[in-house]
């Protein structure tokens, strides 16, 4: 069923046999495996409720800020088991950017860029700092809008800029992983593309792993999808394979827009 | 209501009745409006009444000792020798209003955190907080009641004061009575801080004290700020409890196990035997407890307001 | 300008393992962070704990001197409590004419405050864009925080010196009533708030009129929540004490004549507390004026609770 699981290649993460269970024994993940590529975008798609966010989320532990939820199985990143991480260095080896931008309003931009230094306690020498939020906020195509203001609260930035922060905030923590959950889902037209250009220059060496809701968005920018259904991992193909030629029936009812 | 034929009704008379009935509709929603309006006027002349009348009370007071009578430690009712100054009040009020914050501050900073961080949401969280808030509902004489007969009794097993009158004691109690007020608007402040933020934070790897002190804390904080200032006002005017417990001595506290008065106690120990120019100077106490009641109550006000 | 395709490779960089944050910092952290928790629920304990010693400790020495009489009889006079207490037994004699100066007190202080304070809840939510009913609501929370001494000196100044000639009913009830004004008028705005405005437009566009509006959809629809409100602006005037002692004083005897003076609960414990021979009911009256405040207190909070339509 998961044809991306059979070629051996240089995958980073791995996903084996991982179910989520929540207070109300409800799976919202049914044993998933998966391996996710190096340098790609993979993107999760689903209908909502499918367990695409809960996946995602479980990747750097997030799930765990749910009370009662009760995880089975592994997720190797490289060869260690991240249930067997702390969650301080699993999370800055795996960032995450949110569905709605989620900047830290009461600190300035360029404290917002460095908030995981602050956040862990980390010091850094002045030179540093101003070099990682420079080339965080270049990396983010947000430097010639903010150069000036980096000092100021970030509230007059829109949606779209405030959502780059945040790629920035997580780019400046050098992860290997970036998580994306339905990052452009609050966002115009226009910010949506940016961000997406965004994502493929972050490719040449970043892992990016999707979770959206907008297929047309998983065909542009993703270079291998997940199909999710009812906690199911349906279908894990390249993304070209699956929109092309869905192996199962259900992957490509939801590709034909018969539900979701 | 049954309706008749159109035909048996004069039309004029249909038209009179109709521009009667709207004429009525006018009137009533005049007479309402008008009434509204002049009820509103009630709070109005009360509130302007009472600083006309404390103002008048304390006049012969005020003429008497002017702004001295701020600043001078000597209460003396001894008729042909009498002088009356409010220090030794206002240092005895804000000396054990101050000390009851301190004692209540960490009660309240770190119940809210329970309440509306750690525990959000769960039943037990649901009951300290209404536990919390039943807290408020107690009467301020049955707090004295059990400062004298429980409290008091212990401060003196601890040999901090021989009778255990005084500041501490008075303090400890009326820091019980204000956490509640020092609670609820905190809660709510915290639980307005978008869990999107926190999200945000743990992304980074921040465990829950390093989310509560970067992210939540700053948000909250101008929140937190106003209830405490608002649960101050509150030990400010307390009256009974602080009667019962801090002595009613009329002397500067020394330290925190000494005696003392307060501009409540003082009006509650002396008012009914009062007359004359020691009456009009409890009245210019009752002022100044006024005065800074509402600016204290002000000040706590205009933070909410600034964050809504 | 197009600048997410101008990205610099130099700019990036991941992590390498030796950016790792050490295991002795993630140590030290998680252990602030439990320590934060453990003080966290330790001072919420100590809070909570409070509660049940200040309720524990007057049910435990209260509950024994409640017996019927203490609801049908007035208060005993020093000599017999004396009499009763040297002899060992329970002190004859009740707080009826407390009970009933409460009420008394309290239904007086309603009938003034309810009515004003409904009226400029109505006003102020009607009018909230104006700024003078801002003003009017600013004055509320200022009367609000006016210590309930002071609220007992004016009413002294206003009642007892000019009209009554004395200590009297009608004084204390003026001072409750100064008390309860701003909490019902600032309850009554807020239960006013909660009437979704799709009902109040509902109304108007079947071209009721204003007064109906408020009376027949306003009021009804927010009832419960205007009954909650009045329910704990009683209860926190019936445990006053301070403004009692400087406007009612006391009485030995039931009194109904509004221009006497009169007892209270709350001022017979005052008066048994300076009573050594009456500790006894100064237990008693401290359970039974507790009681009845924190009843009403919950029942309050359950009526706010139930107004969810």
């Amino acid at each position: 069923m998961t044809e991306m699981n059979d070629k051996k290649d240089d995958s980073i993460l791995s996903i084996e046999h991982l179910s989520i269970r929540y207070s109300d024994d409800k799976l919202a993940v049914k044993d998933v495996s998966a391996k996710v590529k190096k340098k790609t975008i993979t993107a999760i798609m689903g209908p909502s409720g499918c367990g695409k966010t809960t996946l995602l989320r479980a990747i750097n532990r997030m799930h765990e800020l749910y009370p009662d939820i009760h995880t089975e199985g592994k997720i190797m990143l490289g060869d260690e088991n991240i249930y067997d991480m702390s969650t301080i260095n699993l999370r800055r080896r795996i960032g995450m950017v949110f569905q709605r931008p989620n900047p830290f309003p009461t600190m300035s931009i360029y404290d917002n860029v460095i908030a995981g230094y602050k956040l862990n306690g980390i010091h850094l020498k002045r030179s540093e700092r101003d070099e990682i939020v420079e080339r965080s906020l270049k990396n983010v195509a947000l430097w010639d809008e903010v150069k000036d203001s980096l000092h100021s609260r970030g509230n007059f930035l829109s949606g779209g800029q405030q959502q780059r922060l945040c790629v920035a905030r997580t780019l400046a923590f050098k992860p290997k992983i970036i998580l994306l959950d339905e990052p452009t889902s609050a966002l115009d037209p226009i910010s949506t593309a940016k961000i997406e250009d965004l994502l493929v220059e972050l490719k040449q060496e970043y892992t990016i792993i999707l979770v959206t809701h907008n297929m047309s968005q998983a065909a542009r920018i993703s270079d291998n999808a997940m199909f999710m259904y009812l906690g199911e991992l349906v279908e894990y193909d390249s993304t070209k394979d699956m929109f092309t030629n869905p192996r199962d029936p259900r992957t490509e009812a939801y590709l034909t827009g018969k539900f979701g | 209501m049954f309706i008749l034929p159109l035909d048996t009704i004069h039309e004029g008379s249909m038209k009179f009745l109709y521009i009667q009935l709207i004429l009525m509709q006018v009137n009533s929603d005049k007479i309402l409006k008008r009434v509204l309006f002049a009820a509103s006027l009630v709070i109005l002349l009360i509130a302007a009444a009472m600083v006309f009348s404390l103002f008048k009370g304390s006049l012969p007071s005020i003429s008497r000792f002017g702004w001295g009578f701020l600043f001078s430690p000597e209460w003396d009712p001894t008729q042909g020798r009498e002088h009356y100054g409010a220090l030794l009040f206002i240092v005895g009020t804000l000396l054990t209003s101050v000390v009851a914050l301190i004692i209540a501050l960490p009660l309240a900073f770190f119940t809210s955190l329970f309440v509306a961080e750690y525990f959000r949401g769960t039943k037990i969280a649901t009951i300290v907080s209404t536990l919390v808030d039943l807290l408020a509902g107690i009467p301020s004489i049955i707090y004295g009641l059990w400062g004298f007969y429980m409290l008091r009794p212990f401060i003196v097993t601890l040999g901090l004061s021989p009778q255990g009158f005084g500041v501490l004691t008075s303090a400890l109690v009326l820091a019980i009575m204000v956490v509640p007020y020092a609670t609820s608007l905190s809660n709510n402040t915290i639980m307005m801080v978008p869990n999107e933020l926190k999200e945000a934070a743990y992304s980074l790897g921040a465990t829950r004290l390093e989310v509560i002190r970067n992210v939540i804390l700053p948000s909250a904080r101008s929140g937190m700020t106003a209830s405490y200032i608002l649960a101050f006002g509150r030990a400010i005017g307390e009256t009974l409890a602080v009667t019962m417990l801090i002595g009613n001595e009329n002397i500067i506290p020394k330290g925190l196990c000494s005696t003392g008065n307060t501009m409540a106690s003082v009006i509650a120990n002396q008012f009914g035997e009062a007359s004359g120019l020691q009456l009009s100077s409890l009245i210019e106490i009752g002022l100044l407890l006024f005065v800074m009641t509402t600016l204290i109550n002000a000040a706590g006000k205009y933070i909410i307001k600034k964050i809504a | 300008m197009d600048q997410t395709t101008t990205l610099n490779k130099k700019y990036i960089s991941t992590l390498s393992d030796k950016d790792d944050i050490g295991n002795l910092l993630i140590r030290s952290r998680k252990l602030k962070d439990r320590l934060f928790k453990i003080a966290a629920m330790f001072f919420s304990f100590i809070t909570i704990a409070m509660v049940f010693l200040i309720i524990g400790s007057l049910l435990a020495k209260g509950l024994k001197q409640i017996n019927w009489a203490f609801f049908t009889q007035v208060a005993p006079d020093t000599f017999s409590a004396m009499m009763a207490k040297s002899s060992g037994q329970v002190i004859p004699g009740g707080i009826v004419n407390g009970i009933l100066g409460s009420i008394y007190l309290v239904a007086l202080a309603s009938a003034m405050a309810v009515p004003f304070g409904i009226l400029i809840g109505v006003y102020i939510y009607e009018n909230s864009k104006k700024r003078y009913a801002a003003i009017i609501r600013d004055i509320a929370d200022i009367l609000q925080g006016v210590p309930s001494i002071v609220i007992g000196i004016i009413a002294y100044i206003w009642i007892v010196v000019p009209l009554t000639k004395g200590y009297s009913v009608f004084a204390g009830s003026v001072a409750l009533a100064i008390m309860m004004l701003p909490l019902i008028v600032r309850s009554t705005e807020e239960s006013l708030k909660m009437v979704p405005e799709t009902l109040k437009e509902a109304a108007i566009a079947l071209g009721t009129p204003y007064y109906k509006v408020i009376l027949r959809v306003l009021i009804p629809s927010s009832f419960s929540g205007l009954m909650g409100g009045i329910l704990l602006a009683i209860s926190r005037v019936l445990g006053e004490t301070a403004p009692l002692m400087l406007t009612t004083l006391g009485n030995p005897q039931v009194n109904w004549h509004i221009e006497k003076p009169v007892s209270a609960v709350p001022l017979l414990i005052w008066q048994f507390y300076n009573d050594p021979n009456m500790v006894d009911l100064i237990w008693s009256s401290a359970v039974f004026l507790m009681g009845f405040v924190l009843i009403l207190n919950l029942a309050s909070r359950w009526i706010c609770a139930k107004k969810k339509i």
